[in-house]
């Protein structure tokens, strides 16, 4: 398989790799939703996610070479989308971080011809998170300790979105203080805190860029990839 | 009516006697009343409509079958979710995803039918996980390679279809709407199953050995979910003379096996079954005999993944329970919200005309 060849095919392969791990996870979610609309709701930001993630790598090579035959060390996604379930709460603060921070990167991406189909689509994934957002956290005691402990503990992955990629035209400076005020707002309204924890430095930023991802990864390929490679050269 | 003093606890006897008797003196005489424009209507292939008079029994059909349906689409969900993660490749991923997502959208269309017989969703979901209600047969055998998500397209799919087509004409009106929804969905769904296995049939060995495989194990939980023979069919003559139903169980099975061995043809698959055998007289495919005992023992609660299937339902619900409280808590909160802008807002104007009278 070759690497691609140019910063634009890194970062693409990237948010390509993002969308179709973030959308990997959400599949998990299927036939065990805490309210069957929830169901539909998953499932259908699961199907936006795996189209785009479709869309980038036919631009780049085969896509299910790209998605079933790289290694863990060759995958370019962030390490936030990678991070499992956990409850609804963790599952719906992962998808806050990642769509608010997906709009606003493709609200700046005029130019390419996947943002501007795709921003739509993201709009309703945020729209989506931040409703349940400001149902957990100004619900019930049970609903804000758990969503709280979830934006804890995910904090520290969200440093990683805001390292450049190189070869996307995108101000990564305004993409981040757009993102900090966004999320700030949503956490006020849902009477929740933003974490005070650290979100660069060490393993934590840009490092499932670097192909260095959370040990729950490599799981997760096992499960996504096993049948593919049991038949080599198969079609299905 | 005979006034009963509250209190002493003979006479709550009897007023609960008299309550019930007035209760059943009254639907009888609704009966008497309604009963021959229902009948009429029925005869007339007319559709019975929610605010409409129907008989007692006919909405009680009415209420399980539905209900059965719905719990069906939601259980149904789990053999093929299980393969979500492990399709082969991402146009089928995208595929089965999507599926998954219409069943349970189809779950909800149902579910909304039934609501509209006076029931409740939560009412069914409790009966569903506390096993007072059933759901299809089909659903409590394993999917054990991806084969098996091809052939639940072609024959679960296909023989849901061939049972659901005639309910488009079913004689409760939401019913029947529900129902062209979703079996335009399902031929869809179908399709692609059919797809699916045609193109691990003629793949490799290996893909061609678990599709016939697959075909093996689903083909007579396939036939088994048209019911029970008709001559021991419980609710069919009614349900056939309300129109609910349009054909019997074994009508609509040999319509399925006569439409299933071309296709099995054309795959390129054989269908397990030593006996099937053309019969030239009648026009139609003949069969071997349905193990009745297993399909009874599947009923009953001990096919193989029964235990399963409603384990792994009643766990999302529970796991759920404190997401949905903090929806309901959220919805009042956000209620009293809007009731004290309203107020505020209220108070504002209020106080207006005396400001101007003042002046």
């Amino acid at each position: 398989m070759s690497e691609p060849v140019t910063a634009l095919a890194t970062a693409e392969l990237a948010l390509a790799d993002d969308a179709l791990v973030l959308s990997h996870r959400l599949g998990e979610w299927a036939g065990h939703a805490p309210v069957l609309e929830e169901e539909v709701a998953l499932a259908n930001i699961a199907l936006d996610l795996l189209g785009q993630a479709r869309t980038l790598y036919s631009g780049l090579g085969d896509e299910d070479e790209l998605a079933y035959l790289r290694e863990e060390r060759d995958f370019r996604n962030c390490q936030l989308v990678e991070q499992p379930n956990g409850d609804f709460a963790a599952t719906i603060v992962r998808q806050l971080f990642f769509s608010t921070w997906q709009e606003l990167l493709y609200g700046q991406l005029t130019a390419h011809p996947l943002a501007t189909k795709a921003v739509r689509e993201v709009a309703y994934h945020r729209d989506h998170a931040e409703h349940w957002t400001l149902r957990l956290g100004d619900g019930t005691t049970e609903s804000h300790t758990r969503t709280q402990r979830a934006l804890d503990a995910l904090w520290r992955y969200t440093g990683e979105l805001f390292q450049p990629l190189p070869g996307l035209d995108a101000d990564w400076a305004a993409l981040r203080a757009g993102w900090d005020e966004r999320i700030a707002d949503v956490l006020g309204r849902a009477t929740l805190s933003v974490p005070e924890g650290p979100r660069e430095g060490g393993w934590a930023a840009g490092a499932g860029r670097q192909g260095l991802h959370t040990e729950p990864f490599g799981r997760l390929l096992a499960e996504m990839q096993h049948l593919h490679r049991s038949h080599p050269g198969a079609k299905w | 009516m005979t006034t009963v003093l509250p209190g002493t606890p003979g006479d709550a006897g009897a007023a609960r006697a008299a309550e019930a008797e007035t209760a059943q003196t009254r639907a009888e005489t609704e009966a008497r009343t309604y009963g021959p424009a229902f009948d009429a209507a029925v005869a007339a292939d007319e559709r019975i409509e929610p605010r409409d008079w129907m008989p007692d029994a006919y909405r009680a059909t009415l209420v399980r079958q539905i209900a059965q349906h719905a719990h069906s689409e939601i259980i149904g969900m789990q053999p093929e979710a299980n393969w979500i993660t492990r399709a082969p490749s991402l146009r089928r991923k995208a595929i089965l995803m999507a599926k998954v997502q219409d069943e349970a959208g189809h779950g909800l269309y149902l579910y909304s039918a039934a609501e509209t017989l006076g029931t409740g969703r939560d009412e069914l979901l409790d009966k569903l996980h506390n096993g007072r209600q059933k759901y299809s047969s089909i659903f409590n055998y394993p999917t054990l390679t991806w084969a098996d998500v091809g052939a639940i397209g072609w024959l679960v799919d296909g023989a849901a279809i061939t049972n659901q087509v005639p309910l488009c004409r079913c004689s409760y009106g939401p019913y029947a709407r529900a129902m062209v929804r979703i079996c335009k969905e399902e031929s869809f769904h179908q399709r692609q199953g059919y797809e699916l296995l045609l193109e691990l049939s003629r793949g490799t060995d290996a893909q061609h050995a678990m599709a016939q495989d697959a075909v093996n194990r689903w083909w007579w939980p396939s036939l088994m979910m048209f019911g029970p023979p008709d001559d021991e069919s419980a609710h069919s003559a009614q349900s056939m003379a309300w129109k609910i139903k349009r054909h019997s169980n074994d009508e609509l099975r040999q319509r399925f096996v006569d439409i299933c061995v071309p296709q099995a043809e054309a795959l390129g698959l054989t269908l397990p079954d030593p006996d099937l055998r053309w019969n030239e007289e009648h026009g139609r495919w003949d069969f071997g005999p349905i193990d009745w005992d297993e399909f009874k023992a599947v009923l009953k609660g001990n096919g193989p993944c029964n235990e399963q299937r409603i384990s792994q339902r009643r766990t999302a619900h529970e796991n759920g329970a404190w997401v949905r409280e903090a929806a309901a808590a959220y919805a009042a909160r956000e209620r009293n919200r809007t009731a004290e802008r309203d107020r505020t807002a209220e108070r504002a104007q209020g106080s207006q005309p005396e400001e101007v009278a003042a002046r």
